[in-house]
Order: C-alpha cells, then structure tokens, then sequence
C-alpha cells in the first residue's frame, strides 16, 4: 500500500490508560476473517467500545456504545494522537492492528514501550510509534486530562512534539524510516526504487531459465 | 567457473541463483519465480494494489485456486452454495481478484482446482530450480520437486505480486538423514513423523532442511512432498530434496511443464540440483530408516508422536517439569490415561486427505488396506477428500472411489476440508479422529476435536477395526 506523506500537523491527543493492550482488544479475531484491510476502523478496541459482541458485516453505527469508554467521549473525537501505556500492540502478529488504528485515524501512538511486532508493523502502514519516557508520558497523561482539546504538533522533520505552549519533546526514530515516513515510501514502494536492478536480473534470467517465462513456452 | 568452487549446498544453489542483491547485514532481495495464491491470504494483497494503484510485476508468474472453504460434499450450486457468507465472499473474492488482474485461476467446478500444493506439482506449475512461495505455511512441500518453497505472510503476497521479489536473510542448512531401508507397512508420513519426534517442533527453526539418504532416493516423487510438507511442522520454513531421475519423470508432460527444446534445457540445468559432494551442513540429523515403525500421535503436538505399539506417555516420569506440564496438559485436552497402549485408543471419526496424504498414491494405499473390509460401527464418519478435481478423477477411473464407498466411506469432493475445518467438515468435541493431516493442535480439527495423526494406511486400517492398529498386522492377516 503507498503511504501519505508525514508532513507536520496538529494532533489532538486521546489518552488509553492501560498498560499492555495486546493486539486481540485492539481488533478482536472475529474481525480477522475480512477480505479487506481498511474498514476496521469502526471496530477498533471493539470489546471495550461496544455494550453488544461485535460481528463483521453488522452496521457498526446502530451499536449501543459504553459511554465511558474514553474514545466515545465527545472531546477526543478526531483524535489523531493516541497516548499509551507500556508494552502496547503485545500479543498476535496481526497486522489488522496497526490496520484498525490507521483506519479509525490514528497516525501517531505514544508510550513507553512497544511490542517487538507491532511496532514493525506500524510502520509499515503508515503509523509512526513514538517510545518517550515513562515520566514524560505521565506528564501528558496529566496535561491531557487538565485541557479539553489538548494537541501536539507532530514534526517529524525535526524529531519532535511541540506542546500548546510551545515547549517541545524531542524523540528518536530510525533514520530509515523516518526516511520512508517524509516521503510516503512503504516496502514495495522502497523494493521498487531497485526496479533497474530487479529488471536487470530478470532479463539475465531470462538466458539462463527461459522456460520460466511464459511467452517463451512453445506450448 | 573454475574447479575451485566451494562445495554447495541444494539451498545455497537456489538462493544464490536467485538472489539479486545481498547488503552487507544479510538483508537480500530474492527473485521469485512462481506465487500461487488461495482464497484466505490473498485478499488484503489485492485491495492493497488496488489501493495504491499498482499492477502485478508478472502477472504470468501467479496461479490461484481455491481450497480452504471450499465445500465437499455437492459442488453442484457452485460458488454460491457455500453456506457461511465469510466463506463465500472469500470464494468470489479470489475469483473476482484473479479476473480482475488477469490471473491463471482454476475456480470451483473445474477439474483442476483442489488444494493448493497438490495443484501445483500436478499441473507442471511448480518446477525444480524455482523459488516458489504461498501464502500458507505448508508451501514447504513444494521443495520435494528441488524448488525453493516456503510460506509468506498477506503483506508479502502483495509485495512479491508488486515486485516479483521478497526481501530475506539467508537461513541456516541442516541435514536430515535417513539411511537404511523402510520395512513394509511403514511409509513417508511415519518418515516425517519420526523425525519431528526425534527432533522436535522447535528443531528445524531458522533452518533449510534438506532430506537425504538412501530412504528419500528410494521414496516417491509424491512421498517426498509427503515429508516435504512437515518440515514446518518440524520448525523449518523450507524442506528439500534433491532432484533427480524421479523428480524429471514426474515432471514430464504435465500441462504447465516446458515442452520440447525448452524441456531440454531445463533438464540439463535441473541436474546440477543436488548439494554437492563435501557440502558442508550447519546441522546434521542421522535416522536409521530400517527401524521407523508405522506413527501415531497422541497429543496436541506433532512432536507428541510414537510408534503405534507403544503407550500413552506418563508425564509423571518425564523429568523435565516443563514437558511434564504440557504433556498433562495434552493428555487432559485428548482424554487420554497414561500408559495406555496406542492400540487401545479408539476411533470416531477417519479423515484421508489434506495437503500432506490426499495425493493418489495415498489414495491408492488407503484403498488396498480397506479393500474387501468394512468401516467399523463404532466408526461415525469416515472420509476421502482427495487432493484435486485430477485425483478424485484418477481415483474414480481406478475404481479406487467404489473401494472406499463399499467399505463404508463417505467420498468427498477436493479440498483442505477437515485439514482446518474452516469449511463445514468439523471434528465435535470429543470425539478422536484418525487423520492424514499435519497438524493435531487444540481445535484445529474442529473446537475441542481430537485429532491423531497416521499414514493414510494407517488411517485405513483405524477405519476398519475402529481404534488405533499396526497396519502390518492388518497385512498379514490379508496375505495369510
Ligand atoms: S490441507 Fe490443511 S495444511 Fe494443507 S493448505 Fe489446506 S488447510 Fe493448510
């Protein structure tokens, strides 16, 4: 899949206040039976977001919602910065996590700690995880329950978030991929910069195992 | 070239041959040759070209059939009489993506579709010398034709379908040795089996492994896949055979094949795949063949194996406290006392197919056990799922179908079926199965099914006498 590019923008911030939220609250398995790879949005946490079991292929809006479930809050609507615990994205490899996330609107995810895969998969799909210290994660859990409202702007450029009072927070993140992030490049996108090089390959193979390629067979 | 080559190994010639470039960390780009794709893993690779508006790289090197959730009792609604909607939309989803883009598919209804790996080699579409991946872990069987096969998650289907090429690290060779001769009775699945018994479900991992010696020289082209199959199921993402005489006349002539001077030339670069004399292996596993006794498991692993005149483990004498614990816990799941005799253990329900045994020499080997005999009462519902449209004809041509019917068997149309039980083949909980499969975990049969898996000879001769029995016996009494 292409990517946007990560240009700098404002994020409002909705906070998830558990630590280890492993990928089946994220997307339970039901969902994982889809032929699609967006739409999940509206199943995200499902569990935790809906009073009802969820089902793929159920309209989603007729749902009684958990009220107090913090993504069905009026004041985190549109939130594209979502604040976490430790250890978030623990469990199955799934890559419909980091896919539900995407799709609901999530571009950044903050905390102190990641599951291995998970943070890969991100990546991969456009999501730009952020590990910050666990003392300076509490202090945003705390600005952002003060502040209705409360954004950061993201600027990945310069590495780092700028709070409503202009004061930044400096991040690290792999040069490679901050790379791929700036300029929309997924896997593919990056294999085919070597498409030269592929092509080549191809047409010396071509030689060597002509009966490889169809428009070679003498059938 | 010059004399002073390193010796290589079968897998250091096809990653080599394929590779297009290596960086410094062992990151590689690798060319592939053949993807085939099924209805489960394929969606989200589709919509993702779609999404970014790209084109296969070559649409000529995909091949799609559908296997999973396929039904097979009556195909005579086609596509939509499948029951469960997820399974249907599935269905039509692959057939709409193969239309779309252009891809060879061999849908529902014809002759040609069947499980994915028995397709493959069947039609000529794997060959020996190819990088070849799927979707689905057990693509390792496509290695028994000396090709480099091995599964692939649904992000890297898109990007092999968008690139014709995976980026890889290289995996580590290992040898697995089987000398000596096998007895009578005893056949590749207890091959494979018993090596994962030795070796475990963890041994192969990070490993290619390569299956030699005199008992894989002597085996079938289909045996070999058989035994390829597993090697996931012993930890390695690729098993492989050298090519030889066999590998080239199973080849011969099979639709997909090349023909004529392009045969000729592929057979002559097709001899060079063997690991050269002095190659060196990582790792070494040595089997005597000749004391492999016909396998069943009796646990919720593949590992949990043993020869069928042995007994029900007991965890209490098993040392290690970690294995103690996950065989309790296995035994519990199975409904199984220590120190039972394997033949003691009887059958509810019989499944001959799958990916691993649903080719027509099992098909034939399962026919001869049950010849003349009957499936016993106790026996709920015994099955025959062969492997494609092809073998089921082929079957039906030998008479092989009337064997299994007379017996008492149910005869099925092709599919993965009760392989998985995403279609509507399930084992009930409870109930123990004698299966041809390759997987016996916990409701992978069916939410709390037992699943023991044999050779389909085996699975025959639990058919007829309703529990766990040697096969041999069973001959004897035949012959006397
Ligand atoms: S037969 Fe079973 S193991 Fe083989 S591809 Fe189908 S589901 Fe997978």
């Amino acid at each position: 899949m292409s990517l946007q590019k990560f240009t700098k923008f404002d994020a409002l911030v909705a906070p998830m206040d558990r630590a280890n939220v492993d990928t089946d609250a994220i997307i339970p398995k039901q969902f994982l039976k889809s032929i699609k790879r967006t739409g999940f949005g509206p199943n995200l946490f499902d569990e935790w977001r809906y009073e009802d079991v969820g089902q793929p292929g159920v309209d989603n809006s007729q749902r009684p919602l958990k009220k107090d479930f913090v993504l069905n809050q009026p004041r985190y609507q549109g939130a594209r910065l979502l604040l976490a615990r430790e250890n978030f994205g623990c469990g199955s490899s799934r890559e419909h996590a980091p896919w539900a996330l995407k799709d609901y609107g999530f571009d950044v995810i903050v905390a102190p700690s990641f599951a291995d895969i998970f943070f890969n998969n991100s990546f991969k799909n456009g999501i730009l995880p952020i590990v910050l210290p666990a003392e300076t994660v509490e202090q945003l859990f705390q600005a952002v329950y003060a502040q209705e409202g409360y954004s950061l702007t993201v600027d990945l450029e310069n590495q780092q978030l700028v709070q409503p009072d202009g004061t930044t927070i400096a991040f690290d993140v792999d040069s490679f991929r901050k790379h791929c992030l700036l300029n929309g490049l997924d896997d593919i996108a990056l294999t085919l910069q070597q498409s030269d090089e592929i092509k080549a390959f191809e047409a010396d193979y071509r030689q060597r195992a002509p009966w490889l390629f169809a428009d070679n067979a003498s059938v | 070239m010059t004399e002073t080559t390193t010796p290589q190994t079968l897998y250091d010639k096809l990653w080599q041959s394929h590779r297009i470039r290596e960086d410094a960390d062992g990151t590689a780009l690798i060319y592939i040759d053949r993807q085939l794709l099924h209805e489960v893993t394929s969606p989200q690779a589709f919509e993702g070209l779609r999404l970014a508006g790209r084109k296969p790289w070559r649409v000529d090197a995909n091949v799609a059939t559908c296997d999973h959730n396929v039904p097979t009792t009556s195909l005579e609604g086609g596509v939509s009489s499948i029951v469960d909607p997820v399974s249907r939309i599935q269905v039509q989803t692959l057939d709409r993506n193969a239309a779309e883009f252009g891809i060879l598919e061999f849908p529902m209804g014809d002759p040609r579709q069947g499980i994915v790996h028995v397709v493959g080699p069947e039609e000529g579409i794997t060959l020996p010398g190819m990088t070849l991946v799927c979707g689905d872990s057990h693509t390792a069987t496509h290695g028994a034709l000396g090709a480099l096969a091995h599964g692939v998650g649904t992000s890297e289907v898109e990007h092999v379908l968008a690139t014709q090429c995976l980026i890889q690290k290289k995996m580590k060779n290992m040898l697995v040795k089987v000398d000596g001769q096998l007895a009578p009775g005893v056949t590749p699945k207890d091959v494979i089996l018993a090596v994962i018994g030795q070796i475990g479900t963890a041994g192969g991992n990070g490993y290619a492994i390569e299956f030699g010696g005199q008992v894989f020289r002597d085996m079938t082209v289909e045996g070999r896949m058989t035994v390829c199959n597993m090697a996931i199921e012993a930890g390695a993402r690729v098993g492989l055979v050298a090519v030889d005489d066999k590998t080239i006349e199973y080849v011969k002539g099979r639709p997909y094949a090349p023909k004529g001077e392009l045969w000729e030339q592929a057979v002559e670069s097709w001899q060079s795949l063997v690991s050269d004399e002095g190659a060196v292996f990582d790792k070494v596993v040595e089997i005597d063949g000749s004391a492999i006794e016909p396998q069943v498991s009796w646990g919720t692993s593949p590992e949990m194996v043993g020869p069928i005149n042995g007994c029900v483990p007991d965890p209490d004498k098993q040392a290690d406290s970690v294995k103690a614990e996950s065989i309790r816990h296995a035994l519990q799941y199975m409904g199984l006392t220590p120190g039972t005799p394997f033949v003691d253990i009887g059958v509810d329900y019989i499944f001959i197919g799958s990916c691993t045994n649903s080719r027509i020499e099992d098909l034939r080997a399962a026919a001869e056990v049950v010849k003349g005999r009957k499936v016993a009462d106790s026996v709920e519902l015994a099955m025959v799922v062969p492997g494609s449209g092809l073998v089921k004809q082929q079957a039906e041509a030998e008479g092989l179908d009337r064997i299994f019917l007379d017996a008492g068997f149910e005869w099925r149309n092709p599919g993965c079926s009760m392989c998985l039980a995403m279609n509507a083949d399930k084992l009930p909980a409870g109930k123990h199965c004698a299966s041809t499969s390759n997987r016996n975990f916990e409701g992978r049969q069916g939410a709390g099914g037992r699943t023991h898996l044999v050779s389909p000879e085996m699975a025959a001769a639990a058919a007829v006498a309703g529990r766990f029995v040697d096969v041999r016996t069973m001959m004897q009494e035949a012959s006397a």
